[in-house]
């Protein structure tokens, strides 16, 4: 331990100069450990400012829409019963990283959201491949901005109610609104205002190409084709299935392709499209995010205090605080709900630490390359190459697997039991990783649904499919979507649930004798 | 690298325009609740919004995601006792796991209502939504008694305290150049021709006129001098005039018959009746009273309690109730400084002749002084002579008197929409 100065503040109480102080104290340690951050930007704002902006998702503009003004009224109504902290979260994955202050916090509090978010999560942010990949920081706010504009612009052109359907309608299906294995170029939002106008007009040319084949506009063609082809009259399916390949991103395939929509539509699918991929990286990304971040306030906090630059009062504070945030409550317990993120990412990033510090036989078995190395060098490594599914089935240790005491079930409809498939034993530690390792793969826990057809050269309806696994339907919100999809198309939508390469279910809008 | 910056006086509310947009959207439902509450509540106890439930399912953004059903395998902490193999009965009926959802968060499933909660304000703007005060606009220009000074320009006139001394120095410097502008010029023409005499050759000099020219001169000079810096006439003072303001004053006198006849459903429908009304008249004055009066053959004014809750039995003078009303305004409230509002609730039945003696009253005194008269007669039954009065202050002042027809409490709030119907000003 090095020299103990004095504490800079004690008591609950803050001022500008402490926690510029604290800032620069836990910058000098945060440099010592390599987190390599974006600079920070610090925003003191109120308890009303804070739910503002938890109800924007965190955007610091956000364009107008009733849900986050639901959003916004769930959130003040959990705050004011007293429900709900608001003190962690909100942190803004943008270059310059903004994070909010609340003021109502105690000193010890301001002190451990600087450490976890303006250098926990701002680092990963900075340092994961996901966030590398799929965002551009410096762009955001910009993006944002132009979002809201246009759409503003939009609003007042063609009245609230027709954008506010078509916000729901993109809402609806925006977690497939991403390219989940090509990379999108990165978000330039000068240019985007710019390019915006070309778009519009070379799109509505594709998309009117593309619909001009319709039997109706060309009896001539359709006549010669007869003459060619006996057995396809019209000469429908002479151009093979189109899309040729299965589609996953439906937004960007409704952007290019709906045959209705008008030009400022197609843009706003648009921004809901890229607004989503933004988003992508948090939702696969939640366990390792709040891990990592959480481990570094607690390693932060706890040097700060060995540094005597906190004192006593405060780091018991804070403990009390922490200890609460990565508590995982039983399955059986009232106060559970689901895999707390923050007690499995802490537990897992403090676990690599101790096998990389002092490794006990079992480590050197099932991590034989981590055991005995650098540590701050091997969670920097982890951090920065995974994502939850990957980074579970990496490193999840039987030691994290016997202390949360891990266990899978499994719940099969064609069994009247519950089966438990594996326990934190010998023969269940792999498959407990595994099992969990999936349920946090974004392609197991959605329904995986791609763009199969779109009818183009007959009447114009899109089928979607469904590869169903393990049976698994789709829940009855499905019919509300598909309504919003037809309400995207513009035509009739189709939805086959597929299992081994057979159709197991149907489903359409408008309902059959509806239409 | 890091920077502070103190937002807290920034711009609060900002998600006001999407609070704005969720209201807009579940209007109906939010309508439904608020009537609800107004019916439950007292006519004082209005200083608070109103806890407003949606159901969940009317709320919900859909999203693909799966349904019950098919095999799934779910990861969950805190085993205690099972061991791999165990076979454990399937809690609850609809198959959904007792270790619970892992991975998934449907966003308010399972939660049956979203509940929330109104402000004082967005109670209020539903409950009134469309209404507006009749012939507010007339009252404001009418009454000149209540005035508050306002700027108005500069005048010649004014007290030291108001002198605008930009607009006076301004002044002074014009009438300093108008002044001295003749003068200067003589004065530069007088020297002109001194020195022009001066250069001449000393024989031809004229000394009486080089004398001259110096006394005229001297005498320009001293009359530059003599143009004062600041002059009476320069100063300029603010003006204020009285400019006639609207009275923030109202108050609403309610009046109900108590006899016999009326039970306490009568008065449940009254109540609200009077409730709509004090918090119509809340939201468009600073400062409203309450003048509670009730009658059978006599009248009397008492609080809000007994108001509604004592009864009765015997006869019913309107007329006696008429008569306090006019004896308190004369007593109390002048109409110059308030805002009159009348509203009874009767069940129509009047004694003898005094229907007359209450449209008499009425026209000749009481009318000239409110802004508003509603009646509201609770009855299935067909009108009486007091219905008939009535109707004839109607056609005098259709304007401002406004009489309906209650038989059940569903009529309650469609009446007073009736009543107070935005009209088009005039």
């Amino acid at each position: 331990m090095s020299t103990v100065s004095t504490p800079i503040a004690t008591g609950s109480d803050w001022n500008f100069e402490i926690l510029t102080a604290y800032e620069r104290e836990i910058a000098r340690f945060a440099k010592e450990y390599r987190l390599d951050i974006y600079p920070n930007q610090i925003e003191i704002i109120t308890s009303e400012q804070m739910m503002d902006a938890y109800a924007s998702v965190g955007m610091p503009v956000g364009y107008h829409h009733w849900s986050f003004g639901k959003q916004f009224l769930s959130v003040e109504q959990a705050y004011r019963r007293g429900q709900m902290g608001l003190a962690y979260e909100l942190v803004i994955n943008s270059d310059p990283c903004i994070a909010y202050l609340m003021e109502e916090n105690t000193l010890m509090m301001q002190i451990l959201v600087m450490a976890h978010a303006c250098y926990g999560h701002n680092s990963f942010f900075k340092g994961n491949y996901l966030f590398r990949t799929w965002t551009d920081a410096s762009a955001i706010v910009d993006y944002l901005v132009f979002a809201r504009k246009y759409i503003a612009e939009c609003e007042q052109r063609h009245g609230v109610s027709a954008v506010e359907q078509l916000l729901d309608a993109c809402h609806a299906l925006q977690n497939y609104g991403v390219d989940r294995y090509k990379r999108p170029s990165p978000i330039s939002s000068e240019e985007e205002a710019r390019r915006q106008q070309e778009r519009e007009a070379y799109l509505q040319a594709q998309v009117n190409a593309l619909w001009r084949t319709i039997p109706e506009e060309s009896p001539r063609d359709a006549s010669e084709a007869f003459a060619e082809n006996g057995d396809d009259p019209l000469g429908l399916h002479q151009y093979g299935r189109y899309p040729p390949e299965p589609q996953e991103n439906l937004l960007y395939f409704l952007e290019k392709n709906a045959p209705l929509l008008e030009s400022w539509q197609r843009e706003i699918v648009r921004i809901v499209r890229k607004l989503a991929q933004y988003f992508y990286p948090q939702r696969q990304t939640q366990v390792m995010n709040e891990g990592w971040a959480t481990f570094w306030h607690y390693t932060l906090m706890n040097r700060l205090y060995d540094e005597g630059l906190i004192d006593e009062g405060t780091i018991l504070e804070f403990l009390h605080s922490h200890t609460a945030v990565v508590q995982q409550p039983g399955f059986d317990s009232p106060h559970f709900n689901g895999i707390n993120p923050y007690a499995l990412g802490f537990a897992m990033f403090s676990d690599i630490r101790r096998i990389c510090e002092t490794p006990d036989e079992e480590d050197r078995e099932w991590f034989p390359e981590t055991a005995g190395s650098d540590w701050l060098e091997t969670v920097h490594f982890a951090m920065r190459n995974f994502k939850d599914e990957s980074f579970i089935q990496q490193f999840l240790s039987p030691r994290v697997i016997r202390d949360l005491k891990l266990f899978s079930l499994v719940d099969d409809d064609r069994d009247e039991m519950l089966t438990i498939s594996a326990i934190h034993d010998e023969r269940g530690y792999r498959r407990v990783r595994e099992a969990l390792s999936a349920q946090y793969a974004l392609s197991l826990r959605e329904p995986n649904i791609q763009v199969w057809e779109a009818d183009i050269r007959g009447d114009r309806s899109l089928t979607l499919r469904h590869v169903q696994d393990e049976r698994r339907p789709l829940g009855k919100t499905l019919y509300p979507v598909l309504r919003h999809l037809h309400q995207l198309w513009g035509f009739a939508v189709k939805l086959e649930s597929v299992e081994d390469d057979e159709v197991v279910r149907r489903y359409q809008w408008p309902l059959p004798g509806d239409a | 690298m890091t920077y502070f910056i103190d937002r807290r006086a920034n711009a609060k509310h900002k998600s006001a325009v999407n609070r704005q947009r969720f209201l807009q959207r579940y209007r109906s439902h939010i309508k439904r609740s608020v009537e609800e509450a107004v019916n439950r509540r007292s006519i004082t106890d209005m200083e608070r919004g109103e806890k407003v439930s949606i159901p969940a399912k009317d709320i919900s953004e859909p999203v693909f995601q799966h349904g019950p059903g098919g095999s799934r395998t779910i990861v969950s902490p805190g085993n205690k006792e099972f061991v791999e193999g165990d076979r454990l009965r399937r809690p609850g009926g609809d198959g959904e796991g007792g270790a619970g959802e892992g991975s998934a968060s449907n966003q308010g499933e399972g939660m049956d209502e979203f509940a929330f909660s109104l402000s004082r304000e967005e109670f209020l703007d539903f409950v009134f939504d469309g209404l507006a005060l009749p012939h507010l606009e007339r009252k404001q220009l009418r009454d000149l008694d209540e005035v508050r000074p306002v700027r108005a320009g500069v005048t010649r006139d004014g007290v030291p305290s108001r002198i605008n001394i930009v607009r006076s120095m301004r002044e002074a410097q014009a009438r300093r150049i108008g002044m001295r502008a003749p003068i200067k010029r003589a004065l530069r023409e007088a020297e002109e021709a001194l020195q022009e005499e001066e250069r001449k050759d000393p024989v031809l000099r004229n000394p009486t006129r080089i004398h001259e020219l110096k006394a005229e001169i001297e005498r320009l000079e001293k009359r530059l001098d003599a143009v004062p810096f600041i002059d009476t006439y320069d100063l300029r003072y603010n003006n204020l005039v009285d400019q006639p303001q609207p009275s923030n004053k109202a108050v609403m006198f309610c009046v109900m018959d108590v006899s016999g006849s009326m039970t306490q459903g009568h008065k449940d429908i009254a109540k609200r009746f009077f409730l709509l009304l004090y918090l119509f008249l809340e939201r468009n004055y600073e400062k409203v009273e309450l003048v509670f009066i009730r009658h059978h053959t006599a009248a009397k004014e008492v609080d809000e309690e007994e108001f509604f809750y004592s009864r009765e039995t015997g006869g019913t003078i309107v007329s006696s109730a008429l008569t306090l009303v006019d004896e308190i305004i004369t007593q109390r409230y002048s109409p110059a400084q308030w805002n009159l509002y009348v509203a009874q609730a009767s069940d129509g039945d009047n004694w003898d002749d005094d229907s007359t003696t209450c449209r008499d009253l009425l026209l000749s005194s009481l009318m000239a002084k409110l802004q508003y008269y509603t009646y509201v007669e609770i009855t299935p039954h067909s009108h009486q002579a007091l219905w008939e009065e009535y109707e004839r202050v109607q056609v005098r002042h259709p304007e401002r008197f406004a009489m309906q027809q209650i038989v059940e409490p569903g009529d309650i709030y469609p009446v007073f929409r009736k009543l107070f119907r935005k009209r088009i000003a005039q």
